[in-house]
């Protein structure tokens, strides 16, 4: 059995609106391991959003338990929150949150600015190897605004790689793309995958579930269905089966 | 996180935004610029006034008479004849605290000589006086004791008397010239000593035996003043007490009554006019310090406005891990950035402004180190002191709610 790299066990999240309580999560239990594939799925208000800020350790759960890579993420405080987003989470976000009017390598060294372990040296081979890795080693030094919409997610994908860390975690990461461009991106998380990067997709697109190795749909708080994915597609093949668009 | 990371964000933030931070830099700019400007005008001013009195002598104690306080209205000093030759020579006996002390007598009157004519001022004194003047003889010599004696008609002329009755540029020494009408003789010129701080030309000067400016001038038994040298400049608060406790006696007054003269020494003069640049000083600081107050409000407005619009950023920041602290010292460090850059700035301009005013103005000015390091000392309290609000506000941010800011 490989290792865990999350395990959630009846997580339940309540907010207090005024006087009323709205309950987010109502006791959500899974298991993500290492090397996984995994979208979750779900229309708004399904409690999506809230268990992505609990397993991107921006948020903690009302109670339940969260271990992420063996740490009980519970018992931690802010700071030690932070070191564990900046150690073991790669964030990836619909608007690609790069800081504008900065080259597409300092965007990357971002979160390595934050680990003082990391020498200055270190950080740029790092940043370097994995904008390489997405397949921008020719555009270092472009700013966001040189670069188009698809470009700017990789370059978000490369620093939410910068870190090495356990596992990727995407917030609606094709939400603004166009269909090619998100099935360019989608290729490029498959092809992350294979190399043994644990993804987890949230997402609520039905399409894009089924480049995933596994699909939780969330509803109401509840998981309404959890399957593993007989029939993954590829991404790479699809995008060659689009019709060229003609200029 | 490394200090030197931070330094790196803060300096990229401001070079982003390098209108806007030097628009805010220019409050500090301006605030730190007059503080040393006005430090300098005023120091420079203090020291020049030492200087001159210093060049009058700074052993010098200054005997007038007092004010005329019997009667309904009071005049001023020196209209009395409070102080005699009399006391002048118990003076000179008993005070073992001076070295050198002259009577003065003085008025005006017209210097002629052949079609050139000054008008000057006569000041009658014995030889003494160019001791406790501190001031030489140019040429030709100074009247002795004998002279006085006989009321000896000869005189020692300053510069600026000189210049303007023998254009020629003759000698004067030996030459025959009338004060008031009255035939002197010329047997000396004195060292130019130039204008003092006040604005007065202290070459404008005729010298001339106490008896004869008395006796042939002004047609007075009394002294228009004693002066003095003390043995030393430490002596001088000691010898102006035991001048006042001699003329005290001499004059016979009451322990209740006034003294009917005064006593000066040059450092109660020194302390006087300091005090009065030493006021203005501090008054033009104050308002050079409202200004640097204003720019310390300019950068918390900016960084306010700042860390609004970076809502995103911040939030992006603290999800790839930065810390509560790393957020808010990333902010504070550009504040404290654009305050201390803005007082190097400043400091350069008040120090070009010093240098011009001196230059083009004539103000005397002395830049001292300790209002640079007190505007730089500022400038950090101030980036520290306004940016901590904003930077505050920006690290206590909830990174899920700044993440989905727009």
């Amino acid at each position: 059995m490989s290792k865990e790299i999350i395990k959630i066990q009846d997580l339940k999240r309540d907010f207090t609106m005024g006087t009323e309580t709205v309950h987010a999560l109502r006791g959500v239990s899974f298991t993500i391991e290492e090397g996984e594939f995994v979208t979750i799925m779900g229309s708004s208000g399904s409690g999506k959003s809230t268990l992505l800020n609990i397993l991107g350790c921006l948020d903690q759960p009302t109670s339940g338990s969260y271990e992420l890579d063996g740490v009980s993420v519970k018992e931690l405080n802010k700071n030690e929150l932070a070191t564990i987003r900046n150690e073991k989470i790669g964030f990836i976000f619909q608007s690609y949150n790069l800081l504008a009017r900065t080259s597409a390598i300092e965007n990357v060294e971002l979160p390595l600015l934050y680990n003082s372990k990391v020498s200055t040296e270190e950080r740029r081979e790092r940043a370097i190897k994995a904008l390489e890795m997405v397949g921008l080693a020719e555009r270092l030094h472009h700013t966001p605004s040189q670069l188009s919409g698809g470009q700017q997610q990789r370059v978000a994908i490369a620093r939410s790689l910068v870190n090495n860390p356990v596992m990727i975690l995407a917030d609606e990461a094709t939400g603004n793309l166009d269909t090619r461009t998100s099935y360019e991106i989608m290729s490029l998380f498959q092809e992350l995958n294979e190399k043994g990067i644990t993804i987890t997709f949230v997402t609520h697109e039905p399409d894009i579930a089924t480049f995933s190795s596994r699909t939780i749909v969330l509803k109401d708080g509840n998981i309404l269905k959890d399957y593993l994915n007989d029939d993954i597609q590829s991404a790479a093949k699809e995008l060659a089966a689009l019709p060229v668009e003609d200029h | 996180m490394r200090l030197l990371n931070l330094l790196k964000i803060a300096f990229k933030a401001i070079v982003l935004n390098k209108v806007r931070t030097l628009l805010t830099m220019l409050g500090i700019i301006i605030g730190v610029a007059a503080v040393i400007a006005m430090l300098a005008i005023g120091e420079g001013s203090k020291e020049s006034i030492r200087s001159t009195i210093s060049s009058m002598g700074s052993n010098m104690i200054t005997i007038r008479p007092g004010t005329d306080d019997r009667g309904p209205a009071r005049g001023s000093g020196g209209d009395v004849q409070t102080l005699t030759l009399d006391n002048y020579e118990v003076i000179k006996e008993k005070a073992s605290l001076l070295d050198y002390v002259t009577p003065v007598v003085n008025g005006g009157g017209q210097v002629i000589n052949g079609a050139n004519n000054w008008p000057s001022t006569i000041y009658g004194v014995n030889p003494d006086y160019l001791n406790i003047k501190v001031v030489g003889l140019k040429s030709g010599s100074m009247f002795t004791d004998a002279e006085v004696r006989s009321a000896s008609k000869v005189v020692v002329l300053g510069q600026t008397v000189v210049d303007n009755i023998f254009p020629d540029g003759q000698d004067p020494v030996g030459q025959m010239i009338r004060f008031n009408n009255i035939p002197f003789k010329v047997i000396g010129v004195l060292e130019e000593k130039g204008e003092n701080t006040f604005g007065q030309d202290q070459d404008d000067i005729v010298i001339a035996p106490f008896t004869t400016v008395q006796k042939r001038i002004l047609a007075i038994d009394y002294l228009n003043q004693i002066v003095a040298s003390a043995v030393s400049e430490d002596a001088a608060p000691d010898a102006v007490i035991e001048v006042t406790d001699i003329l005290r006696s001499e004059h016979k007054l009451l322990d209740n009554e006034e003294d009917d003269f005064t006593v000066r020494s040059m450092e109660e003069l020194i302390s006087t006019f300091s005090s009065t640049s030493e006021m203005l000083t501090i008054l033009l600081v104050a308002v050079a310090s409202i200004s640097l107050l204003i720019g310390g409000i300019g950068i918390m407005n900016i960084m306010y406005v700042s860390v609004k619009e970076r809502t995103k950023e911040v939030g992006l920041r603290m999800a790839v891990g930065g810390k509560t602290a790393d957020i808010m010292m990333q902010f504070l460090i550009e504040a404290i950035m654009i305050s201390v850059t803005g007082g190097v700035i400043g400091v350069a301009l008040g120090l070009g402004a010093t240098f011009f005013i001196e230059k083009f103005l004539h103000w005397p000015t002395s830049v001292a180190l300790y209002s640079i390091i007190i505007s730089f000392a500022v400038c950090a309290v101030t980036g520290i002191f306004f940016g901590w609000y904003p930077a505050k506000k920006a690290a206590a941010l909830d990174p899920i709610t700044a993440l989905r800011y727009e």
